[in-house]
């Protein structure tokens, strides 16, 4: 799999308000390509906000996003690829359905072999022709993270995934992002408490009410934001 | 080029899932027969009053189906947030649009092509001379449900009360493709058929209007 340009991210004064509850306040961070960030924080601290915002969902009240050395020439690999909490696919197609359907949408050549790559990848070769709503949280998981990376993302975003995995799922899913991350890809997740995933983290960033509280890249301080950041 | 291959692959995508599940034309073709049944036993009309009332009756059928039939087609999208998926992967918003009004349109004239036997059967009026004008009011007609209950379906899909958002958005917005709709179709099956032009001309105009619109303020309905 060709390797994607590095892209960073960088956040300028971001507010998000719904109503008059903001969700975030005057975030400013620069992420440099191929970084392994974590978002770290209490429920509501603004990290789901931040990477809607980043996967470009959500339209920020004011500030600005950039993706900085960005490759013009391959705009699609430009869009960040983004799990959430849920699947973000179609529980009425099969597996591999939907992932030709996305990569279509972003102009993969040869969608069929980028999909049927994608599903050896993730382990679900031998379920492809299974419809999702008939897959276990696991199975659901795994054709989320296909689902991101069929555009070959330049950065990944991903929301709490470890929500629902077992521990073998965890690994697994552990050893998938390093391999992403190690191919160039620049990698955000927000995560609960310490894990194999967490361990992968070259930086740490704190959020509580909205704003940064703590960003921090040194292995004690690191260990301390993902031990009782999520707390 | 995006838009057109990005609208063509999530239509299929729409035909795909609904002829899977069939959930969206089961509920509007019984829907509509339940309706042009009690209705033709309810008034029992004579041959007269079945020319000048019919159509008017058909088309309240289809558009309380219609209302019914477009509920979900944002709603299901929230299920696994596939909204967000899909705004994340196409570079122009107006082809999320533009597929599930067309896929809105088709199962909606394919629900009349299949009713249009049975309501001239219960109202023993003669359709077949007029069927291919009959087809174009059917189309033009369709197109403006589908066109502005897709964007309000969108809106909808959004709000408290969602269920019942939609038919009270919707219902008054149609109220004039329902009475022209409803005026050409009487006249076309009168015993001396009259093609209203004008009133063609306006159901035209009422798609183009709300399809530049969605075009032009689609992409602001998406948004969370």
């Amino acid at each position: 799999m060709p390797s994607p340009t590095p892209t960073g991210l960088r956040f300028d004064n971001i507010d998000k308000r719904y109503g008059g509850l903001f969700a975030l306040r005057r975030v400013s961070l620069e992420i440099s390509p191929g970084e392994c960030v974590v978002l770290a924080g209490r429920n509501g601290s603004g990290k789901t906000t931040l990477l809607r915002i980043a996967a470009r969902i959500v339209r920020p009240t004011a500030g600005k996003l950039t993706f900085p050395a960005a490759n013009s020439e391959s705009p699609a690999n430009n869009r960040p690829g983004y799990v959430a909490h849920t699947t973000m696919v179609y529980d009425e197609l099969s597996a591999e359905e939907n992932l030709i359907l996305f990569a279509k949408l972003q102009g993969v050549p040869q969608p069929t072999a980028r999909a049927e790559e994608l599903l050896r990848e993730v382990g679900l070769y031998e379920r492809r022709a299974s419809l999702v709503r008939t897959f276990s949280r696991g199975m659901r998981q795994r054709i989320a993270i296909a689902r991101a990376l069929v555009h070959r993302p330049s950065v990944l975003l991903f929301d709490e995934p470890a929500t629902g995995l077992d521990p073998l799922g965890i690994s697994w899913l552990a050893k998938s992002l390093g391999g992403v991350h190690r191919s160039g890809c620049t990698v955000v997740m927000s995560l609960h408490g310490e894990s194999e995933i967490s361990a992968l983290a070259t930086r740490a960033v704190q959020l509580d009410a909205g704003s940064i509280i703590a960003d921090t890249k040194t292995g004690a301080s690191l260990h301390s934001i993902l031990t009782f950041g999520g707390a | 080029m995006s838009l057109l291959s990005n609208t063509v692959t999530l239509l299929g995508k729409e035909l795909r899932t609904e002829f899977r599940s069939r959930e969206l034309l089961t509920t509007t073709v019984v829907f509509i027969l339940v309706v042009l049944i009690l209705f033709s036993f309810a008034i029992n009309p004579t041959a007269e009053e079945s020319r000048e009332f019919g159509p008017g009756l058909l088309w309240l059928a289809i558009l309380f189906a219609a209302s019914l039939m477009l509920q979900p087609c944002f709603l299901r999208e929230q299920t696994n947030d596939t909204l967000s998926s899909l705004r994340l992967a196409v570079d122009d918003p107006f082809s999320i649009f533009l597929a599930k009004l067309i896929a809105n349109t088709l199962f909606l004239l394919l629900t009349e092509i299949l009713m249009l036997p049975l309501f001239a059967a219960f109202y023993n009026i003669p359709i077949l001379p007029q069927l291919h004008y009959l087809l174009l009011v059917l189309f033009l007609g369709s197109l403006g449900v589908s066109v502005a209950g897709t964007a309000l379906s969108a809106i909808s899909a959004q709000a408290r009360m969602r269920e019942l958002l939609l038919p009270l958005l919707l219902l008054p917005l149609l109220t004039p493709v329902l009475v022209v709709s409803a005026t050409v179709s009487v006249s076309l099956l009168d015993r001396s058929p009259v093609i209203e032009w004008k009133g063609i001309a306006f159901l035209a105009i009422f798609d183009l209007v709300f399809l530049t619109a969605l075009w032009l303020f689609g992409e602001y309905l998406l948004e969370e």
